[in-house]
This record gives structure tokens, C-alpha cells and sequence, in this order.
């Protein structure tokens, strides 16, 4: 046999070996992970109705008094934002604070277009970015779709916290751990509501279980024209906004 | 077999002695010595979601509530404040359901915990009830006029802008600012007491609107006001759909 086609040959077979390796091995860790909604059982979510946010932030206080979130407002479970469209296309995002604000010194800035409350909270995605970066296996998604962060066995390196793309995780200042929201997972699992639902005083937080029919959720997702935040990244987020204004990221 | 290693050299033989003593002995750290539940990410997990839900509960809930609260119950079900549930103002009260006596939540008196909510800002949805709390009332807690469990305007409020506060202050820096809403709205006294079944008027058409700005305007408000010809101005329009009238400025 000449050498040429020996060549050829040897190549071909390794080409042919690498894409079997590759496919025993499965090289896509990412479309491992994702979950699919399991058939039976729960698959939570929740709704944000923005019309309804009055930005009084008692779903802040009842998030920090209810788990063990430090008082001060750096570090947040879930959070408002209060969104200020200009005129001219700009957008002033802030973080209302939980203290009471001073009435605004003028309603009638000619310079603002609108402006509107959003509250923000872990999406819980059903692709979690932030649980294929973890190097040590620590943040995990339940069977019922909640992402959860094991306290003990994380190292504290914040790669979850860069890989969020909704900036909802934290770096807990005492026990060094990446702490996030939970959707309240202790009183979930005793049919509570989490906290934040309990207490919003116009109901625009909505918490229940997609796989059921008639959960306020289902109802919610039913009745509204629903978006998520950031859908282009495929992380497939089960927080469903509602009147969503565009400029939200 | 006994021939090929005493064929091998003594190094040799000792060498790989050493590395089976070696790989036994990590076998048996990995498979004996450590626990499953460090290698086994599933346990862990397993551990930390049995961790999360052991975690203590503060707020009880509306339905632990109203097991003894009654009647305060049944008087908020049919106010303004049903969809409120009872610890967004009186905290958490887990504690409560377990010892009435010991533990009794907050009951929030000060002037400025009402307005956490109800204090006029810009950005919350309209038609929220929103008030000023400076100008409002000063010095007075809320609760002398107001029933937190069924709150209500205390008496009929005489001004639309009672009620109607960011139209009130968006038509006082507009050119609209000396007409009543009286001008353009006519509000039956039922409205001030049932604002939501009973509406006040809303004018219908063009010449509504005409009757200050076309050009042969009688009204004697109109005298200053701005003049145009309905038939050519916009008149595939109904003139709110282009100016708001309580703030009718045109943007330059």
C-alpha cells in the first residue's frame, strides 16, 4: 500500500474515532443539565404583575425578615427597581430603598416619558447558567424546578454570581456562600406562599405551580400578555412578567 | 511466570511493588475511607434541600390569622384592604400563633408607615390612592380618620383633586389651570361615595372641545384661548387623542 493512501486512511479513521468519543461522552454538559417540566409532580413559577407594583418594597423587608438576608441593602433576595424613561430614550434604573422616600420634588418633569416599578427575584430558570458554572457541585435545581444553592459544600468562589445574567445572586458576608432566592423553600414545602407573596399589598407577586391548572399562576399566565426578562439568553426563566415595559433588562 | 520475574532486574520488581502498594491503597482511601456522602453530589443535594426546608418560618400566613381574628376578618374581607394580608402591616407572627401571650405583633401607629404605600410618587400605577403626607392632615395619624382594616375617605371629599391628585397637579401648571373640572366633567354626588359604579361624564366630540378653540368660539372662557379651524385641524382626530387635556401644552 503506498504511503499516500495509508494517509488518508489513518486521518479518516480518526476523524471517525474522535465523533464516536464525542458522542459517547456526550461533550454538551449544558443540553445534559437543562430540565425539562417533569410530567407529574411540581414545576413552580411566578408571576410579576408590573401595573400593580406600588414600590413600596414590603417584599424586600418580609424577604430579609423571613431568611437570613443582612439588613443592608446590598444584599437582596429580591429587590425593586424603579425605572425612569427620559424623554430623549435614556433610562435611569435605581434600587428603591426600603427606607420611605421623600415625595419626589417635581411630578411634572417635562424631561421624564414615564416611569414605573419593577420588582426583580431569581428566575429560577429551567437552564440555570449559574449550576453548569459551579465547580463543585454545590448549586443544584430540585425536582421541582427551584434553583438551590448547599451551603456547605460551597467554596465561596462567586463564579455563579458573574454568571447570573439577572444579577440575583450574592456573596453572604457571614458565611462566605453564594446565597440566592429560594422561592422560599421551607414554606413552600408547608403550603405557605413565600414571603414576598404573602405580604405585597396589591398582589403583583403571584407564586404557584406551572404544571397545574388552576394554581393563580396558570390563571395568571392565562389572562396576561406574559415575557420574561432576557429570553434571548435561553435560560428560560419561570418568572413571568406581565405589562413588561421594553426597556426592562 | 515465576521465570519472567526473575528474569525482570531487583529494581524493577521492588519499583512496581511499590506503585501496586500505592494504587492500593488510594483505592482503598477512595473507596472505604472517605464517606459516600462526600462523593456522591446527589446526597448532598438531597442533604441540602432536607436543610432549606427545616429552615424556621416567620410569617404564618393569612389563614392562621383569621382562625382567631374573626371578626376583624370578616370587616377587612369586603374593604378596600381584602386582598391585604394581615402581617404586610402587622409584621410577622409566626411567633404569635404559637404563644398568643408572650409574643403580639406590631401594631403600626406612627404617621409614617401609612405612606410607605400611600404617599403620592410618580412612578406608582395611577389610580393608586396616593396623598401628600406633608400637606395632608399634618400631625394626625392616619387611623383617627381612617380604618386600617376598611379604610375610607372619612367624609365626602368637596375637591375632585381629594381623589384625582395627579390630574389635580398635572392641570396646575397647564394652561387649563383656572377651569373646573366642572368645565368638562359632570359628576353626580353618588360618584363621590360609589367612584367606581357611578362615573362622571367625559366629553364625546370635536366640537366639544370647539366650543373655547374654533375659531367662532362664543364661550366667554375662550377668549385667550387658542383659535383653530376645526375643519382642516386634524379632523380624522377627536382632540384628546393628540392633546391631554389636563396638561394641553403642545410639544415644541
Amino acid at each position: 500500500m503506498n504511503s499516500r493512501r495509508k494517509f488518508l486512511r489513518d486521518v479518516l479513521a480518526f476523524l471517525v474515532s474522535g465523533s464516536a468519543i464525542g458522542g459517547v461522552f456526550q461533550i454538551l454538559p449544558a443540553k445534559v443539565l437543562a430540565k425539562e417540566a417533569p410530567r407529574k409532580g411540581k414545576w413552580y413559577g411566578f408571576g410579576v404583575s408590573v401595573d400593580k407594583c406600588i414600590g413600596c418594597t414590603r417584599c424586600v423587608e418580609a424577604c430579609k425578615t423571613e431568611t437570613d438576608v443582612p439588613r443592608e441593602p446590598f444584599f437582596t433576595r429580591t429587590w425593586v427597581e424603579r425605572y425612569i424613561i427620559k424623554r430623549n430614550g435614556d433610562a435611569i434604573v435605581n434600587t428603591v430603598e426600603t427606607k420611605p422616600e421623600g415625595v419626589p420634588d417635581s411630578a411634572a418633569d417635562r424631561s421624564i416619558l414615564r416611569s414605573f416599578f419593577v420588582p426583580k427575584l431569581c428566575n429560577q430558570c429551567a437552564d440555570p447558567p449559574c449550576v453548569q458554572v459551579c465547580p463543585v457541585g454545590a448549586t443544584f435545581q430540585t425536582d421541582d424546578g427551584v434553583v438551590l444553592v448547599n451551603s456547605k459544600t460551597c467554596i465561596g468562589c462567586r463564579y455563579c454570581i458573574q454568571a447570573c445574567p439577572y444579577g440575583a445572586r450574592y456573596l453572604h458576608p457571614r458565611t462566605r456562600t453564594a446565597d440566592k432566592c429560594t422561592f422560599c423553600y421551607h414554606r413552600v414545602s408547608q403550603n405557605l406562599l413565600p414571603a414576598c407573596v404573602e405580604v405585597c399589598p396589591t398582589q403583583a407577586r403571584i407564586f404557584g405551580d406551572l404544571n397545574s391548572v388552576a394554581s393563580p399562576l396558570a390563571r395568571f399566565r392565562r389572562m396576561n400578555k406574559i415575557h420574561v426578562l432576557k429570553p434571548g439568553l435561553n435560560t428560560e426563566p419561570k418568572v413571568y412578567y406581565a405589562s413588561l415595559d421594553g426597556e426592562v433588562r | 511466570m515465576k521465570k519472567f520475574l526473575s528474569k525482570m532486574p531487583d529494581a524493577l520488581v521492588r519499583l512496581l511493588v511499590v506503585f501496586l502498594g500505592l494504587i492500593f491503597v488510594g483505592a482503598f482511601v477512595v473507596i472505604v475511607l472517605i464517606p459516600k456522602p462526600m462523593k456522591d453530589v446527589k446526597i448532598q443535594w438531597a442533604d441540602a434541600v432536607k436543610r432549606e426546608q427545616a429552615m424556621p418560618v416567620q410569617y404564618a400566613g393569612f389563614h392562621a390569622c383569621a382562625e382567631c381574628h374573626d371578626k376583624i376578618y370578616e370587616k377587612k374581607k369586603t374593604g378596600y384592604h381584602k386582598d391585604l394580608s394581615c402581617e404586610t402591616c402587622h409584621g410577622p407572627a409566626k411567633a404569635h400563633t404559637q404563644d398568643p401571650d408572650k409574643f403580639k405583633p406590631a401594631i403600626p401607629k406612627e404617621r409614617s408607615f401609612c405612606p410607605l404605600c400611600h404617599a403620592y410618587n410618580p412612578s406608582r400605577p395611577r389610580g393608586f390612592p396616593q396623598i401628600n403626607p406633608v400637606a395632608h392632615n399634618p400631625l394626625k395619624a392616619c387611623a383617627a380618620c381612617h380604618n386600617p382594616h376598611d379604610p375610607k375617605p372619612p367624609t365626602t371629599p368637596k375637591e375632585c383633586s381629594a381623589c384625582h391628585g395627579e390630574i389635580a397637579r398635572t392641570k396646575a401648571v397647564s394652561h387649563h389651570v383656572q377651569l373646573e373640572c366642572t368645565v368638562c366633567h359632570q359628576a353626580l354626588q353618588q360618584h363621590k361615595i360609589s367612584p367606581r359604579s357611578v362615573k362622571p361624564t367625559k366629553p364625546q366630540n370635536r366640537e366639544f372641545c370647539g366650543k373655547c378653540h374654533a375659531k367662532d368660539a362664543k364661550d366667554k372662557l375662550a377668549r385667550n384661548a387658542p383659535k383653530v379651524d376645526l375643519s382642516t385641524h386634524g379632523e380624522k382626530y377627536v382632540c384628546w387623542q393628540c392633546h391631554y387635556p389636563h396638561s394641553p401644552e403642545v410639544e415644541e
